[in-house]
């Protein structure tokens, strides 16, 4: 019999909010993080705006020497992760060699990458800074959360796309669930709004262009979406076994009973027209988890706010869910804090843990105009009371990820 | 520029780059065993003085640079014999 995984601690930093409970606020309030970019001059693009977290000031968090040598994303991963580990008082709770860490980002360190090429053309080799390669790698993050804090068991990253956050919560619980570890820190961070970042995403037209209303910018599953909203932040969950969480008295959270992942093997970008991938992880998730579709009554949806998306998502909530899709509440966390890419199930994954705690469906706000291809109740612009026993949040990316992760209530 | 005004320079490219209190960075201090500087701190350093003052030092001759005071001596000679050509 697979162990029992739990959630004993949690930990985001956000464009709607730095910490669990002002992000949470945002989240269930509908309160838009979506702002003019300030961090670099984004007048050459057609998106000027963005999930940026602008009160962010690295030297809240890090000497000056140790914020200088953290790229921005590895900086929101440590900031996150500090939050989760103290909530779960898990340092010193369980021995090192038995935690482990599954730390991933879509980018990495972009900025960093930009700013020393730009050193590298302009001043030479010479002039490049030693601490370039380990300051990008996508994997520093994992690596830097386990030297801080000692963390000997497991550690590694996963990268693929706006699917990784539920990769690195999957990939968790499976080496909790086999004994290789009795804890894992796992999640995402992602700081993509870079200049290269912003004409990549552009010239693929896949960004919101509403720059007089950026608030309005991330409209999931509306008639009048045009793209998703370029966010970054970073989210982080401690995963504990069981008796494990349960013998040292931790804060038992919620329970994560199913995870599945696939591929569409269909396109770079575009997912499958009639939703093929994304309903047959969906239910391969349910299937591990062991429940039927009727039992789930949350879905935290990937719900990007571009055409294909949110369409193609929605038809396979149908196929999966039948009459019960009518009825379960749905909503996409995204129309408030934007896509975070890698980090995106991450902060979603607390936002869902959150809303099963308090029984609180967040909305999908800027939903007025209704589209006949997105029929659901995706709880529009106010939060509903709704008591939650079962929910699952999706993700899926370009490359054709897709990774669908379930949570129960902790009673 | 004078001895004790490139090691006023030295000491604050070391400050800023090294996690170590002031009245640590004397002469004599070594990078590696009294100021815990690893091999990439230590390159971050040589970059550092580099630009500081305007000149290159040689990769053999960046071993020999251990301490503070050696540092100094390096750029002191540098900068001498830039003035004599």
């Amino acid at each position: 019999m697979k162990r029992r995984v739990v959630i004993t601690g949690m930990g985001v930093i956000a464009p709607c909010g730095i910490g669990v409970p002002a992000f949470w606020e945002s989240v269930r309030e509908g309160k838009s993080g979506i702002k003019t970019i300030t961090i670099l001059d984004p007048a050459p693009y057609p998106t000027r705006f963005g999930g940026e977290i602008s009160d962010f000031n690295p030297l809240n968090f890090f000497e000056k020497v140790e914020a200088r040598r953290l790229d921005r994303f590895a900086q929101f991963a440590l900031v996150a992760c500090r939050e989760a580990v103290t909530g779960s008082r898990i340092d010193g709770g369980v021995p090192k060699d038995r935690i482990g860490v599954v730390f991933g980002s879509g980018m990495g360190g972009f900025s960093t990458i930009e700013e020393q090429h730009k050193r590298l053309l302009e001043n030479g080799p010479r002039r490049v800074n030693p601490f370039l390669i380990p300051m990008m790698i996508v994997n520093i993050a994992a690596g830097e959360i386990a030297i801080r804090h000692g963390f000997k068991g497991p550690n590694t990253s996963m990268v693929s796309a706006c699917t990784t956050g539920n990769h690195c919560i999957g990939f968790g619980l499976r080496t909790i669930q086999c004994g290789d570890a009795d804890a894992m820190i796992v999640g995402a961070s992602e700081a993509g709004i870079t200049h290269i970042s912003l004409a990549g995403f552009s010239i693929m037209r896949a960004l919101s262009t509403r720059n007089d209303a950026p608030q309005e910018a991330s409209r999931p599953f509306d008639k009048g979406r045009d793209g998703f909203v370029l966010s970054e932040g970073a989210g982080a969950l401690v995963l504990e076994e069981f008796e494990t969480a349960r013998r040292r008295g931790a804060p038992i959270l919620a329970e994560i009973i199913g995870y599945a992942a696939n591929s569409d093997a269909h396109h770079i970008t575009a997912p499958c027209p009639d939703g093929d991938g994304a309903r047959s992880v969906m239910r391969l998730a349910l299937a591990d988890a062991g429940l039927k579709p009727t039992d789930i009554d949350y879905i935290n949806a990937h719900g990007t706010s571009t055409q294909l998306n949110d369409k193609a998502e929605t038809a396979a909530l149908k196929d999966v869910f039948g009459e019960h899709a009518r009825q379960v509440r749905i909503s996409s966390t995204k129309s408030v804090h934007g896509h975070l890419l890698g980090a995106g199930a991450a902060v979603e994954a607390v936002a869902a843990v959150m809303a099963m705690r308090e029984g609180v469906v967040p909305p999908t706000i800027n939903y007025t105009n209704p589209d006949p291809d997105c029929d659901l109740n995706y709880t529009p612009n106010v939060k509903a009371a709704h008591p939650i026993t079962h929910a699952i949040s999706n993700a899926f990316g370009f490359g054709g990820h897709n990774a669908t992760v379930v949570f129960k209530k902790y009673f | 520029m004078t001895h004790d005004e490139i090691l006023q320079r030295v000491r604050a490219i070391v400050l800023d780059r090294l996690d170590v209190k002031k009245d640590k960075i004397t002469e004599t201090a070594s990078f590696l065993d009294d100021l815990g500087a690893d091999s990439l701190e230590l390159t971050e350093l040589v970059l550092a003085v580099e630009e500081e003052f305007n000149l290159k030092i040689p990769d053999d001759q960046i071993e020999k640079l251990t301490t503070v005071g050696r540092v100094v001596l390096f750029v002191e000679s540098c900068l001498a014999s830039s003035h004599n050509s």
